[in-house]
């Protein structure tokens, strides 16, 4: 890197503030990684929203009959799903500054985080909103229901539904791969961990601690998903 | 674009040979690691289905948490946290290890779904037709699971190609790393990362119609359940 990644953050004296001789896991350490989890969290939860705000546009633009818009969404797709999201994330924070953008280094990566995600989001999307049965907009027609009707009562909730456990699982990927943002100095849970490591020396301590914190985070989400789609289970037979 | 984007990729090229050993790194590490995790992941499957329940539990745990937390953060314990564990490894050994083992997770989903989705009624049939326990697995569960696995396997296959970049940041020499190093030594760092795009771009492209020829190819062999 160019010595532009270096955090904002000064875990050396909090570090610092530590004192020396030390059990394994101090609660002092445990909730600087907790702070940096919740850190994790929004920076994912503004780039999911974010993403499926966007992927619902590429969706749109996909299924649309003029070549002129599904051909590119069609090749911003495979892009943004063809590229590791680390050099996607890299790519972005170098390219905003040459292009006369100067932005923190968590603008660059929620940026990153979002257009990946709304990749992945507009295909699931996509096969929400193709999987609704045609009979029920027929029906629709027959009551005389308009376009945006038909679009607001029928085909987005049902697509929706149809999609939420999709949406819910790239949540958790998202969630994951937030870690990567650690590598443009955004410190977040992982660069978190692997600051205090960096003036601690306890790896397995503080990296296995931020592993516990992704998986708990990880596992409410997808209760939280579970509980929705429950939630959701209207009309079904 | 400002006066200070210079697109000067000749030069970057000019060091062809760098990064093509480079993509050599990249592809070896992806063929060795998706051998390590589709062998672990097929031997959890089996373990899981076909043995003993304290060994499903503890399975399950094992894909559990190489699901549900980060690959980095995963390679990070291994690499950082291995020498105080007494298991001190290079960059790249350490790489492969820790990408076949959290593949491995993902495979063994896969198979899982694979086991899951064979027609019962095909076992009782080869039961009724006097095949051995060797004879239905070899010949019926296995092919028939290849089938069905195959496109779930491809794309676990071509998520596992795009994770070794994150092999960089342990200081493997990839093409991440590579391509990435050359352009702070050019100072051409947007161009650099922009052929490494296109570069991954490619690879993944190519690996995804290798396995729709796969699937075209092993067609013939589906079955109407």
């Amino acid at each position: 890197m160019d010595g532009r990644d270096k955090p904002g953050h000064d875990v050396e004296d909090e570090a610092a503030a530590l004192s020396l001789p030390r059990p394994l896991m101090t609660p002092l350490l445990f909730g600087l990684l907790v702070k940096a989890a919740l850190y994790t969290v929004s920076i994912s939860a503004i780039s999911i929203a974010i993403g499926i705000t966007l992927g619902l546009i590429v969706a749109a633009a996909r299924a649309s009959s003029t070549s002129l818009l599904s051909w590119p969404a069609r090749v911003y797709v495979s892009f943004f799903r063809g590229v590791p999201l680390l050099v996607q994330l890299l790519l972005i924070y170098n390219l905003l500054p040459a292009i006369g953008i100067n932005t923190p280094s968590v603008v660059a990566a929620i940026s990153g985080l979002a257009l990946c995600t709304s990749a992945y989001q507009a295909e699931n999307l996509r096969g929400g909103f193709s999987s609704v049965p045609r009979g029920l907009l027929e029906s629709a027609e027959m009551l005389g229901l308009t376009a945006w009707q038909q679009l607001v009562r029928i085909r987005a909730p049902i697509a929706f539904r149809l999609t939420l456990p999709a949406v819910v699982n790239e949540a958790i990927l998202i969630l994951k791969a937030s870690s990567l943002v650690s590598v443009v100095g955004v410190v977040e849970l992982t660069r978190m961990a692997q600051d205090l490591d960096t003036s601690l020396y306890k790896p397995i301590q503080l990296y296995s601690s931020a592993g516990l914190l992704y998986f708990l985070i990880n596992r409410v989400v997808s209760s939280l998903g579970r509980l929705a789609e429950r939630r959701m289970s209207w009309g079904r037979r | 674009m400002g006066a200070a984007v210079r697109f000067d990729y000749a030069l970057i090229l000019s060091r062809l040979p760098d990064i093509l050993s480079a993509l050599g790194v990249t592809i070896g590490v992806w063929i060795a690691s998706l051998i390590g995790a589709t062998a672990i992941g097929f031997g959890v499957a089996v373990a899981r289905r076909f043995g003993p329940r304290p060994v499903d539990a503890v399975l399950l745990g094992y894909v559990e948490l190489f699901r549900g937390t980060p690959f980095l953060v995963q390679l990070f314990l291994l690499y950082f946290g291995g020498p105080y564990a007494g298991l001190s490894l290079d960059a790249l050994p350490a790489g492969l290890l820790a990408l076949s083992v959290y593949g491995g997770a993902y495979f063994s989903e896969v198979f899982r779904a694979g086991f899951e989705a064979v027609p019962r009624g095909h076992v009782e049939a080869a039961e009724c037709a006097g095949f051995s326990r060797g004879q239905i697995i070899r010949r019926i569960l296995l092919p028939e699971m290849a089938v069905l696995v195959l496109p779930a396997g491809v794309n676990t296959a071509v998520s596992l190609l795009k994770d070794t970049a994150v092999l960089s940041v342990i200081t493997v020499p990839e093409l991440t790393l590579t391509v990435s190093a050359l352009g702070t030594e050019f100072y051409a760092f947007v161009e650099a990362l922009f052929l490494l795009a296109l570069g991954y771009w490619g690879l993944v492209e190519i690996a995804a119609a290798l396995g729709r020829i796969a699937e075209h190819r092993l067609a013939r062999f589906r079955f109407s359940a």
